[in-house]
């Protein structure tokens, strides 16, 4: 079985659970994803299993991917693929399709993501600094202030400085399933999940749980 | 599908369809599971309700009562199974969405008209 699946997140609501909670929902559309490729230790020097999701129109194919899906033997154009390791690779082959039912209902799941870009952050907004009153005299509110000590002369490397927030990967780990739907390809997982609707998402099995 | 649809989809199931109009300034009755000891039993919280918030799924009443003398105020999501249901004793005639003013008012002040 594959370790995790890419889709894309819906947006959030709330659902109930059976003891009355309310919980807060990411409900994302995931899969099915078609297997393009089989690496084994003999082949590639590691065993993984590469994945396609999204069927998207033949005029948005490029050449070498055209190719590329060629050679795995499917009529379909996909337009993410992306790796996932396993430990024994002889058991998937190319143009297999995985769908949300590698997952179980009440299992806990890593989701990555691309967060949403922030822009050019100031440190308030970027590191939780405190900043300065807004009031009481003060004519600075929001600057990191101080660079640091007089005694060495200057200022050291890889401090916090105002720059550039969001963009980056962000791994959620331990999201418990809440909603499964294979028909509709829908999981939902209890909390919230990195990046805007609409943006790719990962979603895969805790580690130590990969087959 | 849009992803409006699909989140709407989900909701549904847990939406109560047999929910009577609640409006602010109503008098309002929630029958409220309790569970003690292993045991589920029904207590009643009986009060005006002050505020209706939020929609769908989310939509939640703000309700209040005069308990020994004491204000007391308890929200309850509408659509959340630990509520078995609302029954609406009597409707108010209020001017305002919110009667966040009701809290300074005690006694006969505190009345609210019933609609006609």
């Amino acid at each position: 079985m594959l370790s995790g699946i890419l889709g894309k997140k819906v947006g959030m609501t709330h659902i109930y659970d059976e003891e009355g909670r309310m919980l807060p929902v990411t409900v994302i559309q995931a899969g099915p994803v078609f297997v393009t490729q089989v690496k084994t230790l003999e082949s590639d020097g590691y065993n993984a299993v590469q994945v396609g999701y999204e069927e998207i129109s033949d005029k948005n194919l490029t050449w070498p991917k055209y190719g590329h899906l060629k050679k795995a033997g499917l009529q379909k154009n996909l337009r993410t693929l992306k790796e996932f390791r396993v430990d024994n690779a002889s058991t998937f082959k190319t143009g297999q399709e995985f769908n949300v039912e590698i997952f179980e209902s009440g299992e806990k799941v890593t989701v990555s993501g691309i967060v949403k870009g922030r822009g050019f952050a100031g440190v308030v907004k970027k590191y939780g600094f405190a900043g300065q009153h807004m009031s009481h005299g003060f004519m600075t509110h929001r600057r990191p202030l101080s660079n640091g000590a007089t005694g060495p002369q200057r200022v050291f490397k890889g401090g916090k400085r105002p720059g550039r927030m969001g963009g980056n990967k962000v791994t959620q780990k331990g999201l418990k399933v809440v909603v499964l739907d294979a028909e509709r390809n829908l999981i939902g997982v209890d909390g919230p999940v990195p990046g805007s609707n609409g943006s790719l998402v990962t979603v895969e099995k805790l580690a130590g749980v990969r087959s | 599908m849009s992803q409006q649809v699909i989140l709407n989809s989900l909701v549904k199931e847990h939406i109560k369809e047999d929910l009577p109009a609640i409006n602010p300034g109503d008098t309002v009755k929630a029958h409220v599971k309790v569970r003690e000891a292993g045991k589920e039993r029904i207590q009643i919280f009986e009060g005006v309700v002050l505020a209706v918030r939020g929609g769908s799924i989310a939509k939640s009443i703000l309700i209040r009562k005069i308990s020994n003398g004491i204000g007391v105020e308890r929200s309850f999501p509408v659509h959340s199974p630990n509520v078995a249901k609302f029954e609406v004793i009597r409707k108010g005639k209020v001017r305002r969405a919110k009667l966040y003013y009701l809290r300074d008012k005690v006694g006969k002040a505190a009345r609210i008209k019933e609609a006609r």
